[in-house]
């Protein structure tokens, strides 16, 4: 792609709607003053379809990484991004991608300051690639940590599970099963400093992205080497994502989140984060869903409607692919 | 029913049942999906005691014998076939730990179907090609395919062919009560075979060997249900077979369908993992439709072929042991390296043992 095609990308469509001070100066590398605690975060979306029921391509990869940087208890605030284009792509495309990406940026009071593209020959990816890296400053004086998780303490989520993943799948599989089916992309970073600034102590906050709650939680009560016990009535679930799930023979609980965050923390501050959580529009259905033990340790037990236990594993092998 | 009443229900009849029971009680059920709705439900934690519940030969991948296993394998590496297979084949290992997935990952045309009828529509997609669908299934999947072939053959399509491996339940019933080495006081019976089936082909578990079975629906409550019917029989010894799922099986079964199965294929012998041989329990397809028979198509004989190494699935199925008792369950063998079906299968007791814990 020769110097002048860029350069004519690069403003048409990356500075008209990803504008700001630092990313107009069009330097090399972008100058930013941070305080010194930093989360630094970074994630390649290779999601198909680029476009889905819910969002896209644009809004999940700025909306991603600024849920990955906030996830320490920090404020995120500079990305770069990266795109890997293929030949014959339409501009038209890239055009509502970027501008979805503004959006998203502008939602969570982030700014784009830095980026770089490549257009590659046709078959080399598939559509579009983007790779956003981002930058934030810890607020909290210990970051939050898988490892914080101690029996004794609650999980709380801050809305319905499964939304994601069953959006992606029923779009990519082309079916129409009549439900409200909407992927919940969306920055989180705000709710997220609300309940940082205003719970005197959270143990650990991890967003269900790839393999949904059950494998993050996994991946908690071992971090943490603790068990948690979830309770399957208590699971936050959308009547049309249980029951395309039910059809198509899917678990919500291994389903992606992309709007979603874990928060695991004392018992005595459950009440206030909940009300925190429900006054905000992206934690209307926020619910307490489990309770950390002790035994059996690194495990995930659910407490199922009919009063009885079984384990939540790890999900093995790639349930869905190119989800995110 | 609310959740509160139904665990209140659910906790009522188990300490009945075990209250009645004055010794051990095994009962075995022999469907995919009554093993997935007893662990994921959390029922099999609240089993009391005194009941035994062990998963028998079930699930038909699981059933499916090496030496079948091994044919599928010969016709998916034909160049000339796009083999159509649900969705569980894909990774069930052969003799050798070789599985349809690796297969395919060198090139060989393997498909994924949700129904046999999807078969026939890449059979009109794809005229230069034979495409052969693997028919692994019992009496529940068999008229699907049975109507898929008569549906070929109004069509006139030449080039679609099914390799039969299916079987039906009751002629493996018969060989675990004569033959088998587990005791069994009581037999959940499969719900949706029974719709295709009705009744009466199990009258002769409760006159000829005088053990009780219930068949039943697969909601927990169902389950229950079905247990307490089974331990009073027992109790009473008055064995008999009761229909608890009315609401699906009436008691002939389902006649269209059974008209299907006749018309196009015929009992067989089939070869089933751990057993062997049993008569007349498998199907395969009648001369009157041999064009559709892949086996005479591609001129197949079965090869002489054993388990993957260290597998024991075959007990596994019959009751003799359980997935825990296995010394591969969770170390060599898991659901991401499976070294037998059980472990694959959705509906296999190894892979609910290993996901649901207990």
């Amino acid at each position: 792609m020769g110097g002048l095609a860029s350069s004519r990308l690069i403003s048409e469509i990356f500075i008209k709607y990803l504008s700001n001070e630092i990313l107009d100066s069009l330097d090399d590398a972008a100058y930013l003053k941070l305080s010194p605690r930093l989360s630094f975060s970074t994630d390649t979306y290779t999601i198909d379809p680029i476009f889905f029921p819910g969002g896209d391509i644009g809004s999940l990869c700025i909306s991603g990484t600024v849920n990955d940087i906030a996830m320490l208890g920090a404020r995120p605030k500079y990305l770069s991004c990266g795109f890997i284009i293929e030949e014959g792509f339409l501009i038209s495309d890239l055009e509502k991608i970027v501008k979805s990406m503004a959006h998203t940026a502008q939602k969570a009071g982030v700014l784009v300051v830095t980026g770089d593209t490549k257009v590659v020959p046709k078959g080399s990816v598939d559509k579009i690639f983007i790779n956003t890296s981002g930058i934030g400053e810890v607020i909290l004086d210990i970051p939050l940590s898988g490892k914080r998780a101690s029996p004794g303490d609650k999980v709380i989520i801050n809305g319905t599970i499964g939304d994601h993943g069953l959006a992606i799948f029923t779009a990519r599989e082309g079916l129409d099963l009549d439900f409200d089916i909407k992927s919940d992309c969306a920055p989180v970073n705000n709710l997220i400093l609300k309940l940082v600034e205003n719970i005197p102590e959270i143990h650990v906050m991890r967003d269900p992205t790839r393999g949904g709650v059950a494998t993050t939680l996994n991946e908690i009560a071992i971090q943490s080497n603790v068990c948690i016990e979830l309770f399957e009535d208590a699971l936050p679930i959308k009547s049309g994502v249980k029951e395309g799930c039910d059809i198509l023979g899917l678990d919500p609980l291994y389903l992606a989140n992309e709007g979603k965050f874990i928060c695991i923390l004392p018992e005595k501050y459950v009440k206030p984060a909940l009300e925190i959580l429900r006054e905000d529009h992206l934690g209307k259905h926020a619910a307490l869903i489990g309770e950390v033990t002790d035994t059996p340790k690194g495990k995930v037990v659910l407490n199922t409607k009919i009063g009885g236990k079984r384990i939540i594993s790890m999900l093995e092998g790639e349930h869905l692919p190119r989800i995110c | 029913m609310d959740h509160n009443k139904l665990q209140h229900k659910i906790k009522e009849t188990f300490d009945r049942i075990q209250e009645r029971l004055k010794g051990p009680f095994r009962f075995m059920e022999v469907c995919g999906t009554h093993t997935v709705s007893i662990f994921r439900s959390g029922l099999k934690s609240l089993f009391p005691h005194l009941l035994e519940h062990i998963s028998g030969p079930g699930c038909p991948v699981c059933v499916t014998h090496p030496r079948d296993i091994a044919m599928g394998m010969e016709l998916a590496e034909n160049p000339d076939v796009i083999f159509a297979i649900f969705g569980d084949m894909m990774r069930v290992p052969d003799s050798n730990g070789i599985t349809l997935k690796d297969l395919r990952a060198k090139g060989a045309n393997i498909v994924v179907c949700y129904s046999p009828l999807d078969s026939l529509k890449l059979a009109l997609k794809n005229i230069d090609k034979e495409i052969v669908f693997w028919g692994i299934g019992f009496e529940t999947t068999v008229p699907t395919v049975g109507a898929t072939i008569t549906e070929a053959k109004k069509m006139g399509i030449k080039n679609f062919s099914v390799l039969s491996h299916h079987k039906i339940i009751p002629p493996v019933l018969k060989f675990l009560v004569e033959y088998g080495e587990v005791e069994i006081n009581g037999f959940l019976l499969p719900g949706h075979v029974s719709t295709i089936i009705g009744i009466s082909p199990y009258e002769f578990l409760a006159k000829d060997h005088k053990i009780p079975s219930v068949i039943a629906g697969f909601d927990p409550i169902d389950i229950v249900y079905a247990l307490d019917m089974l331990t009073s029989m027992y109790i009473c010894n008055s064995p008999k077979i009761l229909n608890c799922y009315e609401r699906a099986v009436k008691p002939k079964g389902n006649k269209k369908a059974q008209r299907v199965i006749k018309e196009v294929f015929k009992v067989s012998d089939a070869y089933w993992r751990g057993i062997g041989k049993i008569e007349a329990s498998g199907l395969e397809i009648r001369d009157t439709y041999k064009e559709f028979d892949a086996k005479k198509r591609f001129g197949l004989t079965p090869k002489d072929v054993g388990e993957p190494k260290g597998c024991r699935c075959g007990e596994v199925l019959q009751g003799k042991i359980s997935p825990k008792d296995c010394p591969l369950f969770g170390k060599k063998c898991t659901p991401i390296s499976p070294v037998g079906p059980c472990m694959v299968s959705t509906e296999g007791s190894c892979a609910a043992y290993y996901k649901y814990g207990v």
